[in-house]
């Protein structure tokens, strides 16, 4: 099954814990664990589903090519990585 | 009750109560972290609206016994297939000011990219005020400073009725509903947009209206910090007359209306756009007890040399008595009036720098 991560600067805010799940494509995935943690949803997703601007996904190493549907595949073994693009200051 | 106020930063929420005559931090929560907007209520409520650079807004209230929960945000619902050529964004930017509704649990949210949100459980969920929302005209609101999303600044409740609503938009005018939001109209006339085209000038709908203030005891006066100057309204918004009298410059963001007398209004001049710094260096207050008519120049307490602090629309604030001020800048800035601005005095800090005050009302 795919794996989740997510940033550890996430976890000032709230608990995102790796996790498996079934999904097929990145939004499935992300879907899967929002649904047992759904106040992680706004802090990755905007109001439309869309990754926020200043997040990143990236799926074994690669940035996803979809951020706003979030169509992109993902295998039984691949590693789904969500983290902060670089801004502020 | 102690006297409290609260000062949203760049890198976090201010606490500060006023003990044997002095001010001192109380309080610091969410350091690191941009608030955007505060409010406190009487009963010992106080909600902070974060706007993460990443992560998106986030809105944080304390209840009565003190302890902090993240609370939901205004969402805005899936954009529809036919609203593909609208050029806002349909999703939550940032909260820039929250307000009482005047009733039990009701809150109001003014937004980028210019959503009108309102809670009745304090916060705990929110709905976008369709009827503005939708209104064909919303398309024509600009972005702030050249910036791609409008933003609602100022929401005023009739203290006497609250279904009576004004609202300040950067940059789109002023907006009035009746009947507690279920309809509106654009309803400033006399101000004017120097920036502006020539026959453009004096459209409503380009007016930038910075910050509005109401007088709580005379809801019908409203005083305004325009893009291109001082503006006064008799009339709950509907027709103003440019304040040409302000000193030592009419450009700025801040605007404070006395809570009962309907003559006095308080501001903080600054050149105007292109540099947004204070005129010769010097901070000062701009202090009105006539309606406008005569401005004395505050100075005691402030820098007077080589201080370049600039106040955005909500770092200033004035306390139900009208005695009582504070005002927070760019600078980390944060200055406290006891005697209705004649005298200031700074807290010993040095804050990141400041985008809203508010006292906690007594």
């Amino acid at each position: 099954m795919p794996t989740v991560s997510f940033t550890s600067a996430l976890q000032r805010f709230l608990p995102a814990p790796s996790a498996e799940v079934k999904g097929a494509t990145v939004g499935a995935a992300l879907a899967e664990v929002f649904a047992s943690r759904p106040a992680l949803r706004g802090y990755v997703l905007d109001d439309q589903g869309a990754l926020r601007r200043h997040v990143a996904v990236y799926v074994n190493g690669q940035a996803v090519h979809d951020r706003v549907r979030l169509t992109d595949p993902v295998g039984p073994r691949d590693e789904i990585y969500v983290f902060q693009a670089l801004s502020g200051g | 009750m102690e006297n409290r106020l609260h000062v949203g930063t760049r890198k976090g929420l201010f606490e500060l109560a006023r003990s044997n005559g002095v001010w001192e931090i109380t309080d610091v929560r969410f350091l690191g972290d941009p608030v955007s907007a505060v409010l406190a209520d009487a009963e010992g409520s106080v909600w902070a609206a974060l706007d993460l650079g990443h992560f998106g807004a986030k809105l944080w209230r304390r209840d009565r016994a003190g302890t902090w929960r993240e609370m939901a945000v205004p969402t805005f619902p899936p954009k529809p297939e036919d609203a593909g050529d609208d050029p806002h964004p349909w999703s939550l930017g940032k909260i820039w000011v929250l307000e009482p509704g005047g009733a039990p649990g009701r809150l109001w949210a003014g937004t980028m990219p210019g959503g009108l949100f309102r809670s009745d459980d304090g916060g705990a969920s929110w709905s976008l005020n369709e009827a503005l929302w939708h209104m064909p005209e919303r398309r024509q609101w600009a972005g702030v400073a050249g910036g791609e999303q409008p933003g609602i600044n100022s929401v005023l409740i009739d203290p006497r009725d609250p279904s009576d609503i004004r609202i300040g938009v950067s940059t789109a005018g002023v907006w009035a509903s009746t009947d507690a939001g279920g309809s509106w109209r654009l309803i400033n006339r006399g101000m004017y947009a120097e920036y502006m085209p020539p026959k453009q000038r004096d459209n409503p709908i380009v007016q930038d209206v910075h910050r509005l203030a109401r007088c709580a005891a005379y809801p019908e006066i409203v005083w305004c910090q325009h893009h291109n100057g001082v503006f006064r309204s008799e009339d709950a918004g509907a027709t103003w007359r440019e304040v040409t009298a302000i000193r030592p410059s009419k450009f700025g963001f801040a605007v404070a209306a006395h809570p009962t007398d309907p003559d006095t209004a308080w501001f903080i001049p600054a050149i105007k756009d292109e540099r947004r710094i204070p005129v010769d260096g010097k901070v000062v207050v701009a202090r009105t007890r006539d309606g406008g008519r005569s401005f004395d120049v505050l100075t005691r307490g402030l820098p007077q040399h080589h201080a370049y602090d600039l106040v955005w629309r909500h770092g200033l604030g004035v306390d139900e008595s009208g005695e009582r001020l504070a005002f927070g800048s760019t600078s980390g800035g944060l200055w406290m009036s006891e005697d209705g601005g004649d005298s200031w005095t700074m807290p010993e800090a040095r804050l990141p720098p400041v985008a809203a005050v508010r006292f906690a009302p007594m």
